[in-house]
């Protein structure tokens, strides 16, 4: 267990400087410069220029640059590029904004599709399974700012509220109360849309597992015993048909970054994935580096708790 | 003895009457694939769609019968079905048949001919896109599958190919293709080259494991006993028997690319005019929900279905290709 686990850590930190180097080639060897993302402003002389590439060590050879990098990262010195504050607290922050987000979706996601996939499962071929995937697959097609817009167009004008933003502007001096249920609100409509492809995709997953475990001889036993019907579906094949799930909170980890640009962009919500974006505008290569690289690392740590929970929970399988 | 060979002639007769000629497999997906009745509608939306983009490819760029560049600024924001103004848009300007079937945008545009160019270009951003993934999968994980235990140096091949696909796996994928996207000069070749070269990962996986399985079957031990080529081998009796998973995702992966377009487009760094993608038209509409929410719908729709479409098949295509799913 001990070395399983030294050597899968010792695996995954190669990997994870690998895949900072890609990241690093990639971005550097693209065409466009942090110095050259305003070039018809007339008071940008040549020789300022020269002395932003001189401040970034845009003119030394590349592996340097990655060294540098590696350094401030790993001392906690990196500044951005575009206001030279420092990268490391200014991603925290954004993060602290993305995470009641992220949190708020996956609940809405697991605790719909569970029963959703378990009851298309149970009744294969009713009315209700045939209706649910057809639903899912809607989810799963329809481009999700389509819909966000659809959704943001309906509540203001039934409910006349806003919903852009994490709070609503001018609120700041009210009640306490009223501040956390204003941004609760302001919760609901992000969370639920970047929910819904979720939804689809996990409850489709559910369905099938439970039907791979239905079909198993002990489902059968059970059934033979005598058993209730609920006691059948909820105590011998859920909870089989349950263990890979177990995996999936490990890739949960990374999703935090990647799937969020779009949605809070379109409701304004200052997080992780928008940061990202303003990054990638800016060209304000730090910034985008150390999301990859967090976003990478969150992977690796995934792959490994979702291993070595699925040797936790299913005894069949042992770490080597 | 003319007895004898009557009845053995007889009997081969009830024999042939009695088995039914069994199906090609091909037969067989088809007679599954046809029971399911939404991937049956999703197929012919997508023989629709085909016959669209052609036609979208031929009227409105080599005989120009609906022209999507025209600029007419008297006629804008024309709702759908409205009539040109006959006497402000002098008459090499005027719609086909004088009506503006889908209204006009913002600039005066035919909305119909921009949806027509648009599917054209939509769709063989997805069919390249899903080729470029497909390709580099099969190589990938055909190499990774065939000659996986050859060793170069102290590491397998297979090792190498599947560590580096555990670390394109690592990239957030939508953030990685909005960086490139964004850093390389705007070109629809790029977006097309970029969702390919993001998108392998799946395939590689499946055709692996489809080949370390069919690699130990009796055909392809045979195959090798009769020293056929290994060209022949893998090409003529290994991918033809892979095909079935790259099948199924590259259909659903045409739908991915699709989304990713338009999502690119939204961000603003999707396919640049003078292209019309259904993407672009979508985000550019977006600004006119309230005024003239037709320049939104149409696009949002069509991709709607048309995504939908390919989902529904690549599903329809799994349950028929899967003996594993069959009667359950």
């Amino acid at each position: 267990m001990w070395a399983f686990l030294f050597r899968a850590i010792l695996q995954r930190l190669v990997l994870l400087v690998i895949i900072s180097m890609i990241a690093f080639s990639i971005v550097h060897l693209a065409p466009g410069e942090p110095s050259e993302v305003d070039p018809a402003n007339p008071r940008m002389k040549p020789e300022d220029i020269a002395r932003i590439r001189a401040a970034f060590h845009l003119d030394e050879p590349l592996y340097l640059q990655y060294t540098y990098w590696l350094r401030d990262l790993a001392t906690g010195e990196l500044k951005s590029f575009k206001d030279s504050q420092p990268v490391l607290p200014k991603i925290w922050r954004r993060f602290l904004n993305s995470l009641p987000l992220f949190i708020c979706a996956t609940l809405i996601v697991w605790s719909l599709s569970f029963p959703t996939g378990i009851q298309a499962a149970v009744q294969r071929g009713s009315p209700f399974d045939r209706s649910t995937t057809f639903v899912a697959y809607a989810f799963i097609s329809i481009p999700g700012f389509f819909l966000s817009y659809l959704a943001i167009q309906w509540v203001v004008d039934i409910f006349n509220v806003p919903i852009i933003g994490m709070r609503t502007f001018g609120m700041e001096n009210a009640q306490p109360a009223f501040r956390w249920m204003d941004r609760l609100w302001h919760l609901v409509v992000p969370s639920l849309m970047s929910a819904i492809a979720g939804i689809a995709i996990l409850s489709r997953y559910v369905r099938s597992q439970m039907l791979e475990v239905i079909r198993q001889d002990y489902v059968r036993t059970a059934r033979a015993k005598g058993l209730t019907e609920e006691s059948v579906i909820y105590r011998h094949a859920l909870r089989n048909a349950l263990l890979p799930f177990v995996t999936m909170f490990g890739f949960l980890l990374p999703g935090l970054i990647g799937g969020s640009v779009i949605f809070e962009q379109i409701f304004a919500w200052p997080g992780l994935g928008r940061l990202g974006y303003e990054a990638i505008l800016a060209r304000d290569f730090p910034v985008i580096l150390t999301i990859n690289f967090i976003a990478a690392a969150l992977t690796l740590v995934g792959t490994l708790v979702s291993d070595v929970l699925y040797a936790v929970v299913d005894p069949r399988i042992r770490l080597q | 003895m003319a007895e004898l060979t009557h009845i053995a002639h007889s009997v081969a007769l009830e024999g042939e009457s009695a088995l039914p000629k069994p199906e090609t497999p091909i037969q067989e997906a088809w007679r599954i694939f046809q029971q399911d009745r939404l991937a049956l509608s999703g197929l012919v939306v997508l023989a629709l769609l085909v016959t669209l983009a052609v036609a979208g490819k031929v009227l409105t760029e080599w005989i120009i019968i609906f022209d999507p560049a025209t600029v007419r600024l008297p006629d804008k924001f024309l709702p759908p079905l409205s009539s040109v103004s006959p006497d402000l848009i002098p008459a090499a300007h005027h719609p086909f048949g004088g009506i503006y079937l889908l209204g006009t945008d913002e600039l005066g545009r035919d909305v119909f001919a921009r949806i027509l160019q648009g599917s054209f270009v939509s769709l063989s951003i997805g069919f390249i896109a899903v080729s470029i993934s497909v390709t580099i999968g099969i190589i990938l994980g055909g190499l990774s599958g065939f000659y996986g235990n050859l060793k170069l140096g102290p590491i397998s091949v297979d090792t190498l190919i599947m560590r580096f696909t555990d670390i394109m796996l690592c990239f957030p994928t939508f953030f990685l293709i909005l960086t490139v996207v964004a850093l390389l000069p705007p070109s629809i070749y790029n977006i097309m080259i970029v969702i390919g070269l993001t998108s392998w990962m799946t395939t590689a996986r499946f055709v692996r494991a489809e080949f370390l399985t069919l690699r130990e079957q009796d055909f392809v031990v045979a195959a090798q006993a009769l020293g056929l080529p290994e060209r022949r081998i893998i090409f003529r009796h290994m991918v033809p028997n892979a095909i079935a998973p790259v099948l199924v995702s590259a259909t659903i992966g045409v739908a991915g690319a699709i989304l990713t377009e338009s999502g690119l487009s939204f961000l603003g760094f999707g396919v640049q005019p003078p292209y019309a993608t259904w993407g672009n038209i979508l985000a550019s509409g977006r600004g006119f929900i309230f005024d003239a929410p037709w320049l939104f719908f149409i696009p949002g729709i069509a991709i709607f279905v048309v995504v939908l479409a390919f989902n529904l098949v690549g599903e329809g295509l799994r349950e028929a290709l899967n003996p594993r799913l069959r009667n359950r």
